[in-house]
């Protein structure tokens, strides 16, 4: 294609969209509601993903020893499970230490309260180990290995947290894949009703275009264009307005929770923006492209 | 130039708008198709642009064969034939140069072949002084010179006119049908479809008439018959 004909279909392209465009205008802002919601949800879903592994990282597995094991054999079994591969990490807790961090969470300063338990640690028998893995898929072989270790009472795993959160998830994310699809659908047949619009306003020209031997792609390419373009800045817009918005909000819930000492953490926006820019923007084009393929089939006869 | 064969048309059920025709026009020749309406003219037109489909018989155009083209060929083929309607069917948001250099911008002609040919053929339909005018602004001659300029621009082989001067008063009507006659005297060959009988008397052209789909009489420097 010479440059004189690609200048030519630009021009025609941009000169569709200022002809209808309060359509066009629709279109960008139904486009952009999209995508804005779009971006929410993917943020809500990855970060949700994120604090959950983040969450099954810290908290480890937990393990408790028999009434009355000694220490020291305590230790050597923290050894042993040291050795394990899947292991990143043990932390020996003895009953004590499980006590005062116990009185310390739900006593506070109130530490009458605590004084009646003076010599008689309720938690004597809360000496555990708690291991931090490395990989969590390992987690059921690990738990099965200690499992068999003589002196283990019990074991805490942290799987039934990650299933909750993981379900959470799950919801959050088929919830707005449903909004999602619903909402690319009304934008693509608003991108369509425009684009049809400029193909009733034009069929003359489209007429005399034909008899002059203007080829189908001639034809067609100012449309399709017009539908890309639509797409394309009913994208950038939501994604451009998101990356500010995200970056406070972020920034508001931590400052928020942080007063609560929960620790948790958000992936930066620019960490989600190498994935959700990519997104957005062949969602905006894809959603155009196939708006205005749609019309021409059904209203361009050429 | 163009050659028809036993070319019938159908349209359903209903009688055939043509019927067996078979006409053959050479290279140069300038032929007027009259018939009142309903006798075929138009189908004809249609025929010969590829925007219908002959249901039998087989037409042949500038070397080639409208059965069975591919649609992909189509505007290749349509761009060896210019068209002049009795609306003139100009873009009226356009001025007369670019209504004259869309039809270069279409085939992808690039701009120094434009920039050259345009003014060109505007000076040989006469408007070299009304580049910059707005279709609305023009009498309906100025309007069909622009239409005629813009179906040579390309320099097609064949011109093909339907009713050209059906909106235009006879003084005019007979300036454009001079326009038409020195394209054809430069080697194009024409068609005009019309039922303007005093053109057809004064020119003494070639005649084909129609009448009810079929071809009734073609004269060689003939009269319009009252079909």
């Amino acid at each position: 294609m010479r440059p004189s004909t690609i200048w030519y279909i630009l021009k025609q392209g941009f000169k569709n969209i200022k002809r209808n465009w309060m359509f066009s205008v629709a279109s960008v802002l139904t486009m952009a509601a999209c995508i804005f919601l779009f971006s929410i949800f993917y943020s809500i879903t990855t970060n949700v993903n994120y604090i959950t592994r983040q969450a099954e990282e810290k908290v480890p597995v937990t393990v408790f020893f028999d009434e009355g094991l000694p220490e020291e054999r305590i230790l050597e079994i923290s050894d042993i499970i040291r050795q394990r591969p899947e292991v990143e990490n043990i932390v020996y807790e003895s009953g004590d230490e499980a006590w005062e961090k116990f009185k310390e969470t739900y006593f506070g300063d109130d530490s009458a309260a605590a004084d009646g338990f003076r010599d008689d640690n309720p938690l004597v028998n809360s000496s555990n180990l708690q291991i931090s893995l490395n990989n969590l898929e390992q987690q059921s072989e690990l738990v099965s290995y200690i499992e068999g270790i003589e002196g283990v009472r019990s074991i805490n795993q942290s799987e039934q947290a990650a299933e909750t959160l993981e379900s959470v998830s799950n919801v959050v994310y088929y919830v707005s894949l449903v909004i999602i699809i619903i909402l690319l659908l009304i934008s693509v047949f608003l991108i369509s009703n425009t684009v049809s619009v400029g193909i009733t306003v034009r069929s003359e020209e489209i007429g005399i275009m034909k008899y002059i031997g203007a080829t189908d792609s001639f034809v067609r390419a100012p449309f399709v264009l017009e539908g890309i373009i639509l797409g394309t800045i009913g994208a950038l817009i939501p994604l451009g307005a998101f990356y500010f918005i995200y970056h406070e909000v972020a920034g508001f819930i931590l400052r928020t929770y942080n007063v609560l000492s929960l620790s948790i953490d958000f992936i930066s926006a620019p960490v989600i923006y190498r994935t959700l820019l990519p997104i957005g923007v062949a969602l905006g084009l894809g959603v155009g492209l196939i708006g205005s393929f749609v019309t021409i089939r059904k209203h361009l006869r050429v | 130039m163009i050659d028809l064969v036993d070319v019938t048309k159908t349209y359903g059920t209903d009688k055939p708008a043509l019927s067996h025709a078979s006409l053959h026009i050479d290279k140069g020749e300038f032929v007027f198709v009259v018939g009142s309406s309903g006798s075929g003219k138009s189908t004809l037109i249609k025929l010969l642009l590829k925007e219908l489909d002959a249901t039998s018989g087989s037409i042949t155009v500038s070397g080639e064969r409208l059965g069975g083209m591919k649609h992909k060929r189509i505007p290749k083929y349509r761009r060896k034939l210019g068209v002049v309607f009795q609306d003139f069917r100009l873009l009226k948001d356009r001025n007369v140069y670019e209504n004259v250099a869309f039809a270069q911008r279409v085939i992808g002609s690039p701009s120094r072949v434009l920039k050259k040919r345009v003014p060109e053929v505007l000076k040989e339909v006469g408007l070299s002084d009304k580049y910059h005018s707005m279709p609305d602004e023009l009498s309906g001659g100025e309007q069909q010179r622009v239409a005629l300029a813009r179906a040579l621009v390309n320099r097609p082989d064949i011109l093909l006119a339907d009713e050209p001067t059906g909106n235009l008063d006879p003084q005019t009507s007979d300036e454009i049908m001079a326009l038409i006659d020195t394209f054809n005297a430069r080697g194009t060959t024409v068609l005009v479809v019309t039922h303007n009988k005093e053109i057809v008397n004064a020119m003494r052209k070639r005649v084909v008439t129609m009448k009810d789909g079929l071809i009734v009489s073609d004269e060689k420097e003939g009269i319009y018959h009252e079909a």
